[in-house]
């Protein structure tokens, strides 16, 4: 009567795999029934998919809201032809891909330091937390002021210590990685929440076995918290990365693009647009938005779950 | 989960007020309730139009106590120009509104959208320019609400009277002050630009606009009319990025321009800190909030041309009251009476006390007050020496989307003025043909 | 790997009931380490974290001109408490009133959104059938599609919901969607499908097997699916803006544009309203952190 299975917790699950199990109930009722996806999905159909394809419909036509007109490609072939373009989706990459890592990267040392006998930590956990729970706006009005070349502390600080006082968000070189430093400062705190979950799911007997074995602290997170805590790793890269493709408030609330169309990613690009009421534009942009990301997610999201299935 | 069984009660019986609440109040809003009408009127969300429309709405009410108007706001801004097509094409605009007038206006599809208002009274005392801003071909829909104000050069006038500096009326001696306030100014900014609201760069081009109808007054038809010649690369147009590359490259410009805000510079011209600062004239109101000692120590004048004939001061039009099509019947009726309202004498009065005078009025209904900022008579003087043009917004639809990054650009030595021009002609193609315009 | 091999026949009820307490002895290194890195920690994240907090708080103490001036500096005159009481009062109350919608909002959103979105990554991660490509590049889609507004007020417009709070939840709940499947898809793979089974012998149903055995375990991942979607839902304004217009019912961040126009700002306003939208959430999560930490930790048998 072994009714309570210990479940080994977070252990790379053996079974992910089509279990034979569930080929030999076939005649038997699955015990996940499909309905299961029917709520969610309404929600979804209704609110989200129709309204979307409907858009998608808009991207062929030139749209002022009050009349359309068909115009097939040719939204698609001005969008390439938007003079910045290039350097946008560069721009796009640049802060896509530096967000995410580094969210991934001080996420997870955070998580680890707050899972760990630390002082204060309750406090930390707390304030690691706080920007997440400001708006962007206000996050972005705030440093604009504290990194401001002149007038702000940082270059105050810097200076100081007579050190360079870059123009943060003033100089064409340095704006958009100025932005991406904010956003991380702003998002690292969820990618620590979910990671300090991910990492708290491991049960205290790996680690035990591991020192009971002599491993060093080091040995101990590559070979087992590490592994372990895939789901989370997974999780936040692919939000992160889409997030972070996608970002477009905390440019616009920094610099607008600027100085000129330095910091310009594409849904800055395309914001413009639907500003400028091109609204049949900004959807096309937005349609090629979304292949792009996804020509970049679905192999990123294929090989982090294709790893997780093989532990 | 983790919440207890009387949490969840309460949690579950707030939910229920809650959503019987947005019900009672869908039964009982709209329509007309013993014998009132109700109309709504939306306006911008920020201090002075909110105080301003509670002042009009509380003065009409007074005078017509059959009728009640109920206030909605919205952010202004560029949000705000999104959601009025958004309401407008989807049939939820309030019944009346206010909104800018000229080409914004026009990206609503007045035609469609609104309610044609030729024949009302108070159109006669209007002036011609507005209510080319205010109309299509087809009817006129709006009427003024608030006085026009300039886009022209906000002075520091102890400064200038410091260095015994007259004002300018070429660009040459407009150069000169600044290179004379550089060097015996004891470190006053000669010209003041904000860059960390981007939207201010734009002075230099669209303050220029007058004195190109000056040289060419068909200019902004031939904009429109995508006439090779009529483009910003070539002059008389290409003035406005060239001075904008010119004052940078001189280094008249104060050290933080890149990160300056447009209060701060505000604050700036006030103290005397800066000199010369290219702005809306109607931005004077953050000065009478914030330094209000100060508001007379600012003066304008027009963005001078090359040439002293050609200088005339660029005037922004007023923005305007709007009534929806979708207004009908009783509704219609109050709605055209609350827009006859704002320009009647009572309604002026409210314009005179809340809002920001920066220049004259639009409409023979209204008068001026006494106590006016000084810099209301420094524009008055052009009206009165025929030295005046609108603003290209205002005689052409075409405004490129991405005009201040470009003039940022050009501003901060990024762009050369030759290669701003040429995007922004690019730019604003996109524009012109999403409005349909023939021959682009 | 031997010991964790005889783990799996472990005893799970005792392992939670007693989380183990770390009791090896006190060396110099885990002193260090415990103390040490704690205060640099601590100071670390004052200043990183909690400098551009003073610096919201000091420009809701100024005056409208010395906040003009967005500077790092101490009031010259102390007014936070006229700027206070000017940002509540405005507009009747608004920001209270915004408050109480933009909390309902959220709280109903994030319960549909933890429900639904269970129930489909529960299902998605076990039966594996052949529309699962599909679900799953739609969920990646969901993700990445920015909301397209006019159709959706469109379809807000025929099923009457628009400009109502119940059809701003089902907006909220639709879009958060796609992210809290993400989170428990990946989850509900760290559970082993014994449990499934042995409840299943035990005799469980589809449904109780859910939500009695199930979902309890997924108590990590529906508190962190909680907390974030609840900042997100609070923190939107974009959505409130074109779906739940008008002064009828207030959310919290619209009400930043009351304080800001092209020609005139009030930044200490603006700032003592970024303090206020700020503060609730904050005390609400601190609240609630144990019960956070607890519900992360107290997970089944995962220690």
């Amino acid at each position: 009567m072994t009714t309570a299975v210990a479940p080994t917790g977070a252990a790379p699950p053996a079974t992910t795999g089509p279990s034979k199990t569930g080929a030999k109930r076939k005649g038997i009722r699955s015990p996940y029934p499909s309905w299961f996806y029917i709520p969610a999905a309404v929600l979804f159909i209704v609110f989200f998919a129709v309204p979307t394809f409907a858009s998608f419909y808009f991207s062929l036509t030139r749209w002022t809201l009050f009349d359309v007109q068909f115009i097939g490609f040719d939204n698609f072939v001005q969008f390439f032809q938007e003079p910045q373009l290039v350097q946008g989706f560069i721009n796009t990459f640049i802060y896509g891909f530096t967000t995410s890592a580094a969210k991934v990267i001080l996420g997870l040392a955070l998580a680890l330091l707050l899972t760990g006998p630390i002082l204060g930590r309750g406090y930390l956990r707390a304030v690691v937390f706080f920007p997440v729970l400001v708006s962007t706006v206000g996050i972005g009005l705030t440093f604009k002021a504290l990194l401001d070349p002149f007038h702000g502390m940082v270059n105050g600080v810097l200076g100081f210590f007579h050190l360079p006082e870059p123009g943060w968000y003033t100089d064409p070189n340095l704006a958009l990685l100025t932005v991406a430093g904010v956003d991380v400062w702003k998002g690292v705190g969820i990618a620590t929440l979910i990671f300090m979950a991910g990492i708290v799911a491991i049960p205290h007997e790996y680690f035990e076995a591991a020192r009971m074995d002599g491993a060093g602290a080091w040995s101990v997170f590559r070979n087992i918290t590490l592994p372990l805590v895939r789901p989370a790793t997974a999780t936040v890269i692919i939000l992160s990365l889409i997030g972070g493709l996608r970002e477009f408030a905390m440019i616009w609330a920094m610099t607008k693009g600027g100085p000129g169309f330095t910091s310009d990613v594409i849904a800055s690009v395309i914001y413009k647009q639907y500003q400028a009421g091109f609204f049949g534009l900004s959807t096309a942009g937005n349609v090629i938005l979304f292949l792009v990301v996804t020509a970049v997610m679905v192999p990123v999201s294929w090989f982090l779950n294709r790893r997780e299935a093989e532990l | 989960m983790k919440s207890s069984p009387t949490r969840r009660v309460l949690l579950a019986g707030a939910g229920i007020v809650a959503l019987a609440m947005p019900l009672a109040a869908c039964s009982g809003g709209g329509g007309s309730s013993d014998g009132k009408v109700e109309i709504s009127y939306l306006t911008q969300s920020d201090d002075s139009n909110t105080n301003q429309a509670k002042a009009l709405i509380a003065a009409f009410e007074k005078a017509n106590p059959d009728i009640t108007v109920k206030l909605e706001t919205q952010p202004g801004g560029t949000e705000g120009d999104n959601l009025m097509k958004t309401k407008l094409s989807t049939d939820s605009m309030n019944d009346v509104f206010h909104y800018n007038s000229g080409s914004l206006l026009q990206a609503l599809n007045p035609d469609q959208t609104l309610v044609d208002l030729s024949d009302e009274d108070w159109v006669d005392g209007l002036t011609d320019d507005f209510k080319a801003v205010v109309s299509t071909d087809n009817g006129l829909y709006g009427a003024p609400w608030g006085t026009s104000f300039a886009g022209a050069v906000l002075y520091n006038k102890k400064v200038y009277e410091q260095l015994g500096l007259t004002v300018p009326t070429t660009w040459d001696e407009f150069i000169a002050n600044s290179e004379k306030i550089k060097s015996d100014g004891d470190g006053v900014a000669p010209i003041l630009q904000s860059y960390g609201d981007t939207w201010t760069s734009q002075l230099f081009v669209l303050g220029d606009f007058a004195n190109v109808s000056k040289v060419n007054p068909d200019w902004a038809e031939q904009y429109t009319a995508n006439d090779p010649e009529a483009k910003y690369v070539n002059e008389p147009a290409f003035a406005g990025f060239a001075h904008g590359a010119e004052v940078f490259e001189k280094g008249l410009l104060n050290e933080d321009f890149a990160s300056m805000t447009n209060a701060q510079a505000m604050g700036a011209l006030a103290t005397g800190a800066g000199a010369q600062y290219p702005m809306l004239s109607a931005t004077i109101s953050q000065v009478q909030q914030d330094y209000p000692d100060n508001v007379n120590d600012i003066g304008v004048f027009a963005l001078p041309a090359d040439d002293a004939a050609d200088t005339a001061i660029t005037m922004w039009q007023p923005n305007g009251i709007y009534i929806a099509k979708s207004t009908e019947g009783d509704k219609l009726a109050a709605a055209k009476k609350f827009v006859a309202f704002a320009n009647s004498d009572e309604g002026c009065q409210v314009q005179n006390e809340g809002g920001s005078i920066a220049g004259p009025y639009v409409t023979s209904a209204c008068t001026l007050p006494d106590d006016v900022p000084d810099l209301v008579d420094d524009i008055q003087a052009y009206f009165d020496a025929d030295a005046t043009g609108s603003a290209l917004e205002f005689l052409s639809p075409i405004k490129g989307p991405n005009l201040e990054n470009i003039t940022v650009a050009v501003g901060s030595g990024i762009t050369t003025a030759e290669d701003g021009a040429a995007q922004y002609d690019e730019d604003v193609k996109k524009q012109a043909q999403q409005l349909g315009l023939s021959g682009w | 790997m031997t010991v964790t091999e005889t783990l799996t026949t472990a005893d799970a009820r005792s392992l939670r009931r007693r989380p183990r307490e770390d009791r090896r002895p006190m060396t110099a290194r885990r002193w260090a380490r415990k103390y040490l890195v704690g205060i640099i920690a601590i100071i670390v994240s004052v200043v990183v974290f909690l400098v551009p907090f003073v610096f919201v708080f000091l420009q809701s103490a100024k005056t409208s001109q010395e906040a003009g001036l967005v500077q790092f500096s101490l009031p010259s005159e102390w007014q936070f408490w006229p700027n206070l009481i000017e940002v509540l009062q405005k507009n009747d109350y608004q920001v209270l009133w915004a408050f109480l919608w933009t909390t309902v909002i959220t709280v109903f959103s994030c319960a549909i959104m933890v429900v639904f979105a269970a129930m489909v990554g529960y299902v998605l991660q076990r039966k594996r059938t052949r529309l699962n490509p599909y679900i799953n590049f739609m969920v990646l889609a969901a993700l990445i599609v920015p909301p397209a507004v006019v159709p959706t007020i469109w379809v807000l417009q025929g099923v009457g919901l628009f400009k109502t709070i119940p059809g701003m939840i089902l907006i909220e709940a639709t879009f958060g969607l796609a992210f809290c499947v993400l989170l428990f898809r990946a989850f509900v793979g760290t559970i082993p499908r014994e449990l499934d089974e042995a409840a299943i012998i035990d005799g469980a149903g589809p449904m109780r097997l859910f939500f009695s055995v199930v979902l309890p375990l997924l108590k990590p991942v529906i508190v962190t699916v909680i907390v974030v979607q609840a900042v997100f839902v609070f923190s939107d304004f974009q959505n409130p803006l074109y779906f739940l217009p008008g002064n009828d019912y207030p959310t919290v961040q619209l009400g930043l544009y009351n304080f800001q126009s092209q020609t005139v700002s009030q930044f200490n306003l603006l700032f003592m309203y970024i303090l206020l939208t700020t503060i609730p959430p904050l005390i609400m999560y601190i609240f609630f952190n144990r019960q956070i930490v607890a519900g992360m930790t107290s997970g089944a048998v995962k220690g």
